[in-house]
């Protein structure tokens, strides 16, 4: 698991190599997916049956290019019995394909999560889910891309270097009739460094987010996966169950793919 | 009779021809004069297509005694040709200085008709960053858009760099001009022309005029540009997009100012109260709607940009 996105990272370069320039159609075809398919998930059988528990809530068309945000969240309660083991998003147009793996359990009660995406051109977004059987399921929805200028690109690279690293935790006490949404964010640029360097005239090098561990009273609530397809200042929001809230050290390790690591915690 | 009729309309049609070739430019790219040797082009009010020709944004140039600055040269090679043309009807003099106002491509993508003309390019020192990390998307996407408009484009970058907070003057002869960064507002790579014979300021996308302005880059950062920009005197503003302001210029700012102030309230009601993005553009700035062009394109996005920024308060 550790090398994912190095390996991905080379997938996901061939892959905008490839890649279509123009898609446009709602009903485009999916042989970006076919391949995905066959590169991590190998023979296993994806069953598309998941429509009435299993949700992806985004915009119909991606306002900013650069921050789309995306709910996912299941009508199931993760149990013991059953849960989702890991959630697994793909953005089929996007440069790495591959954008996040949540690896969830019981611990967290529910699943619902929501992140913001980079989305720059007419695409699927796709989540797998992986049961605690080994069965997988998937959902699918489709994004227009943004009009005009809206690019994918970071809005004031200076600052948003300026300020690499702060973080924060932000949490509404609902009490303990109310499910609590808390929210991790940190500020990074999350690039895809394919951009040009105009001093040295090379190509500054990758700088993203590659796993955010989130635990509570050292229990792990969720272990996230994540590379360039996550905006810049990664965010993740998700809902503690009710009667969780009012006691607990809640904290977060972001590691970056340059081994850099930040922490934060809160008693919540 | 029907000799006559025909007559009448060879007539006709060999008036029309006759304006038609004495006008060439002013027909197919209009020119209107703001100042005393100051012109500009006036975008359509639209997002860039085929039918406008990407033509979108406000172009145009200032004349001096020794030279000219064309400041904006449009949103494909095409139309900085058609600029070109149409400063050409008006004066031969030398064209010293391109001034881009930042790095949107429908502000800076007819650079490439200049190349030939010996001008140097001039903007904000943060723009060639800023095309670097974008070009490749914005080549494949105006591509897509423009189709056949696209023809020729190149993104040239500009030479002569101005810094925020380290204005520079150029001399046209007997008109000087002073070029001035600003920290992040519209883009992290915005600057303004003051003419300081006429006192008219070359706004750039710092002021949209009836059309909603667009923000990628910092709600704080323009509405703190927009208080530096009101307190200047001046005689005419010409706004990025929209027509040219004359005395009544202050409440073109006041509109656009009231419009942030409007959303940024709004946005940070919902941040406090652990609001998602969603919410936000889901109910946020829906009383400007009537006021302003494209509301409905546009909205969503700035207020998906400012509730990040608004995030970090
Ligand atoms: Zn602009």
């Amino acid at each position: 698991m550790k090398n994912l996105f190095n390996i991905i990272a080379i997938s996901g370069l061939m892959f905008s190599f490839m890649m279509p320039s123009i898609t446009r159609a709602d009903d485009q075809p999916e042989e970006q997916w076919e391949t995905l398919k066959e590169i991590y998930f190998e023979n296993k059988t994806i069953l598309e049956d998941a429509d009435d528990w299993l949700v992806i809530e985004a915009p119909k068309r991606a306002e900013d290019a650069a921050i789309v945000p995306v709910h996912f969240y299941s009508k199931r309660p993760q149990t013991d019995s059953s849960y989702i083991k890991s959630l697994q998003i793909f953005i089929d147009n996007n440069p790495m394909p591959y954008s996040a793996n949540f690896h969830l359990s019981p611990t967290l009660e529910s699943v619902d999560i929501s992140t913001r995406m980079r989305i720059d051109q007419y695409t699927y977004i796709r989540a797998v889910a992986e049961m605690n059987d080994g069965s997988l399921h998937m959902v699918k929805r489709f994004v227009k891309a943004s009009g005009g200028c809206s690019a994918p690109a970071g809005k004031d690279q200076a600052a948003a270097m300026a300020r690499l690293g702060k973080m924060q935790i932000r949490y509404r006490d609902g009490g303990s009739d109310e499910a609590n949404p808390v929210q991790i964010v940190i500020s990074h640029p999350n690039n895809s460094g394919l951009q040009m360097d105009l001093k040295t005239r090379g190509y500054i090098p990758a700088h993203y987010v590659e796993k955010m561990v989130i635990t509570l009273d050292d229990k792990v609530l969720m272990d996230v996966d994540t590379g360039i397809s996550i905006s810049e200042d990664p965010s993740i929001r998700f809902v503690l169950p009710k009667g969780k809230a009012g006691h607990g050290l809640l904290k977060a390790v972001v590691t970056d793919n340059q081994k850099q690591i930040y922490t934060i915690e809160k008693q919540i | 009779m029907k000799n006559k009729t025909k007559a009448y309309i060879t007539g006709i049609s060999v008036l029309f021809s006759a304006i038609m070739a004495l006008n060439v430019y002013a027909d197919d790219y209009p020119l209107k004069q703001v100042s005393e040797g100051i012109y500009y082009h006036q975008g359509a009010q639209e997002d860039a297509d085929q039918h406008n020709k990407g033509e979108i944004a406000n172009t145009g140039f200032i004349m001096g005694d020794k030279c000219i600055a064309v400041v904006d040269s449009g949103g494909s090679y095409l139309e900085g040709k058609a600029l070109l043309g149409a400063i050409r009807e008006k004066s031969d003099l030398p064209i010293c200085y391109v001034i881009n106002t930042h790095a949107h491509p429908d502000h800076f993508l007819g650079n490439a008709a200049f190349k030939d003309t010996g001008a140097t390019f001039i903007g904000n020192a943060k723009m060639p960053a800023a095309i670097e990390a974008r070009k490749s998307f914005y080549e494949t996407r105006f591509q897509e858009i423009l189709g056949k408009y696209f023809k020729g484009t190149e993104f040239i970058e500009p030479t002569l760099l101005v810094s925020v907070d380290k204005p520079i003057t150029i001399d046209l002869g007997d008109r000087e001009l002073v070029l001035n960064s600003y920290p992040t507002s519209h883009t992290d790579n915005d600057l303004t022309v003051l003419d300081k014979k006429t006192k008219t300021l070359w706004a750039g996308d710092l002021l949209f005029v009836k059309r909603i302005p667009a923000l990628d880059g910092s709600i704080n950062g323009w509405l703190a540009t927009i208080k530096k920009l009101e307190a200047m005197k001046l005689n005419a503003v010409i706004p990025g997009h929209g027509p040219a302001q004359y005395k009544d210029w202050h409440q073109a700012f006041d509109a656009e100012e009231h419009y942030f102030l409007t959303i940024r309230e709004q946005i940070r009601a919902i941040i406090n109260d652990m609001g998602t993005i969603t919410e936000a553009t889901d109910s946020v700035g829906l009383s400007e709607k009537g006021k302003w062009l494209l509301f409905d394109d546009y909205n969503k996005r700035n207020v998906t940009a400012a509730f990040t920024e608004l995030e970090w308060e």
